[in-house]
């Protein structure tokens, strides 16, 4: 709201003095738009300084910044082509922008063609608009000539020329925030928002409503604009951009010898695979090795369990009766040595014999395990405790792993590789009813299934996120499991490695395309802009690895706790061995496994690695293990994971997708089992 | 000079737009810049029929089903 509507205000409903005053203090608040890849995080950092409030917009997992500059409220907004309802973050860049002040536009000057639609979008909307013309010096080292003046003269609003990487022309931004102004607007487009308008709606929305936008048409209860009228708008509007670039953009050099050679050798079918294959032995070994063996290696043992759940387990054994076995093992695993203490009343109760527990445990190489007597100390602190175990998985196995993978995501779409890999696997992942962004979020399943959940609403229709969300659950191996199973599979050898490999292979496959069967309708065709490969800003990645881990913590963080406190729920009243009671006969004379085999299947409904981690103590053939390890990953997503699906596609699938894993996992696990043991 | 549709583009060649299918992915393309009568360069063919185009100084990928329903002049 303007302050100077209150002046204007009529006597009959007044404001109060502190309300007046409470809306004249409302900051004016100013809102960066741009396409994709145009730099407007790099002017965002510029001016909002040290503090940034990053949030997500309510009720979507569309990451909004704001911060505060000088008298401004700064916001960030997602990178959108124009503004309507294709997508969430298109959404939220709508709603942003509807309600601010003052509309800075970052165009990239080397793509005016394409960003300049969105420009010529936020004049009719009749914002006060400032555009900032980046990626200027990469113009004049491209020998293009853009009149800035004639631009600013056509489009009726101050243009400035920016650099954001060599923050040039950012000392005339204030010059520009305060002559942002409403551009010309065509009269015929004009009259037709008017008579929106003439219905008590606000300009901006009325031209959303006439291209089309039904959410807004419905916020303000008037019709919708048909697709025929929104085309009309769209072909006008298309029109005036490619004159205005006619006019006001000259090269030197011949039209398309734009050359990128990376860019060109990651889609050639020749080049194009074994780049992939490079970058993806990178990835591999960064996130296989470095993440999953080094590094959780070191957070799980040393500062998970030997450490925090050490120290916790040791406090709580002060007050409550317990026993604990401590064994000191060689760097061969080999136990050496071991001792058994109890304390019937605590350790707090026996000092001395306290006082040995904790220097025999604190020698190298020492593991304790705790027995405590009470159930609910043992809910909470126990082998699967929710306070204890649950700690270490998230904090010390999941969260480097979530980093590792989210930070490799971001340095892949920064640097523009990702939407080329979409591009490469296109064709491939038709085939299965899906087009190449189905990439990403099966690539982050291996990681994190529950992580690769929330990631599946980059998809373009409900049928792709119902197809992908199903390919997860039923046969990505998340990296938990992945790396228990690569253990067990290497001690088995090639043979069953190879078994494994094509039966999980045949399962996705054949799951995939049944979907693509059944499903009515048709999956949206892949329609991907390709930014220039470019050398990744570590800052931004960095920030987005962040922003994102934080929000898969916050999302998903709490379901690990409740799943722990099931199983813990189950393990103290009995039922867990119920479960394996009832599963014996499937477990023994379909799979052709021990009974104890089961309580690797309830345990793995909570943790997946879980599931295929008990499996090492039990005696096994070669093709026992197979077919253990094949029935464990077909076997239902994790706990979270779960949770996680229902809230992103609804109880229905996400039951029919739970109760399918149960149904695949048993009968492929059986037919194998009944073939090779 | 004949017509055909977008899949069947040859790399290295020109190709003029005919006509784009109708609804949101028609829209979709007028915001990237490509809209009937426009003359694109396809910049690559992968094999299965994604193709990458070039206008100006902008690459696109289209996927073989999109560019299948791309009315365009084969050059």
């Amino acid at each position: 709201m303007r302050s100077d509507k209150i002046f204007n205000a009529d006597n009959d409903n007044q404001l109060t003095f502190e309300q007046a005053q409470a809306i004249i203090d409302k900051k004016k608040s100013l809102v960066l738009v741009g396409n994709p890849n145009v730099g407007k995080s790099l002017f965002f950092n510029f001016l909002s300084g040290m503090y940034v409030d990053v949030s997500n917009f309510p009720g979507t997992t569309v990451s909004i910044s704001k911060a505060n500059y000088k008298k401004y409220d700064l916001y960030d907004t997602p990178g959108i082509y124009g503004v309507s309802s294709f997508n969430e973050e298109e959404e939220v860049a709508r709603d942003i922008i509807l309600s601010g002040d003052i509309i800075i536009n970052v165009v990239n000057s080397l793509h005016l063609e394409r960003d300049l639609f969105l420009t010529l979008q936020l004049i009719d909307m009749g914002k006060k608009i400032a555009v900032l013309l980046n990626f200027s010096d990469e113009v004049t080292k491209r020998k293009i000539k853009i009149n800035d003046e004639k631009l600013s003269e056509m489009l009726g609003v101050p243009v400035i020329k920016t650099s954001a990487a060599d923050e040039i022309g950012f000392d005339r931004l204030d010059e520009a925030i305060e002559n942002a102004k409403i551009g010309n607007q065509k009269l015929e487009l004009q009259f037709l928002i008017q008579q929106v308008m003439d219905k008590g709606v606000s300009q901006p929305e009325s031209l959303l409503i006439l291209e089309g936008d039904e959410i807004v048409a419905k916020r303000n209860n008037v019709p919708c604009g048909t697709p025929d009228e929104r085309e009309k708008i769209y072909i006008t509007r298309r029109n005036l951009v490619n004159e205005i670039v006619d006019t006001v953009e000259h090269e030197d050099s011949k039209k398309g010898e734009f050359f990128n050679l990376l860019g060109k050798l990651s889609l050639n079918p020749k080049t194009g695979i074994p780049v992939l294959a490079i970058i993806l032995t990178i990835v591999y070994f960064f996130i296989g090795d470095v993440i999953s063996q080094r590094v959780v290696d070191y957070t799980e043992n040393t500062l998970g369990i030997n450490t925090f759940e050490y120290y916790t387990k040791s406090f709580v054994s002060e007050y409550t009766a317990t026993s604990i076995d401590v064994e000191i093992l060689d760097d061969e695993d080999n136990v050496i040595n071991q001792k058994s203490f109890s304390f019937p009343e605590g350790i707090k109760a026996l000092p001395l014999s306290g006082k040995e527990f904790k220097d025999f445990s604190s020698q190298p190489g020492a593991t304790s395990t705790f027995h405590f007597e009470n159930k609910i100390v043992r809910l909470f602190f126990g082998e699967f405790g929710v306070v204890t175990m649950t700690i270490t998985y998230l904090l010390f196995l999941l969260m480097p792993l979530v980093i590792g993978f989210y930070f490799v995501m971001a340095l892949l779409e920064d640097s523009g590789y990702l939407p080329r890999l979409a591009t490469m696997l296109d064709r491939s992942l038709n085939k299965i009813g899906l087009n190449g962004k189905a990439v990403i979020p099966i690539m982050l399943g291996f990681g994190c299934v529950t992580m690769a959940n929330i990631t599946t609403r980059i998809l373009g229709s409900n049928r792709e996120k119902t197809i992908v969300t199903a390919i997860l659950q039923f046969a990505i191996p998340c990296s938990a499991q992945l790396s228990v199973i690569a253990v067990l599979l290497t001690g088995a050898g090639i043979g069953p490695m190879a078994i494994y490999a094509t039966v999980i292979f045949t399962v996705l496959i054949g799951l995939s395309t049944l979907l693509d069967k059944l499903i009515p309708g048709e999956s949206s065709p892949l329609l991907i802009d390709l930014p220039v490969m470019q050398v990744p800003k570590l800052k931004n990645v960095l920030k987005k690895t962040i922003f994102r881990t934080s929000g898969f913590m916050k999302e998903a963080g709490v379901w690990f706790f409740v799943g722990a406190l099931a199983v813990g729920f189950l393990e103290i009243t009995g039922i867990l061995y119920v479960f394996q009671d009832v599963l014996a006969p499937l477990t023994t004379k379909w799979l052709l496994l021990p009974k104890e085999a089961a309580n690797a299947f309830v345990m793995g409904m909570v943790r997946r690695d879980f599931g295929a981690a008990g499996l090492f103590s039990m005696t096994l053939s070669t093709m026992q293990i197979t077919v253990a390890i094949i029935t464990i990953t077909l076997f239902v997503p994790c706990i979270a994971s779960f949770v996680v699906m229902l809230k992103e596609r609804g109880w229905k699938e996400g039951l029919t997708i739970w109760f399918g894993t149960w149904f695949t996992a048993f009968l492929v696990g059986g037919i194998v089992a009944q073939i090779i043991i | 000079m004949n017509n055909g549709t977008l899949d069947k583009a040859k790399k290295g060649s020109p190709v003029t737009i005919l006509s784009l299918p109708e609804g949101e992915i028609k829209v979709r393309l007028i915001r990237l810049g490509i809209s009937e009568g426009d003359t694109v360069f396809c910049l690559e063919r992968l094999p299965g029929g994604t193709i990458i185009i070039q206008k100006n100084r902008q690459e696109i990928a289209i996927g073989f089903d999109l560019a299948n329903k791309i009315k365009v002049i084969l050059q």
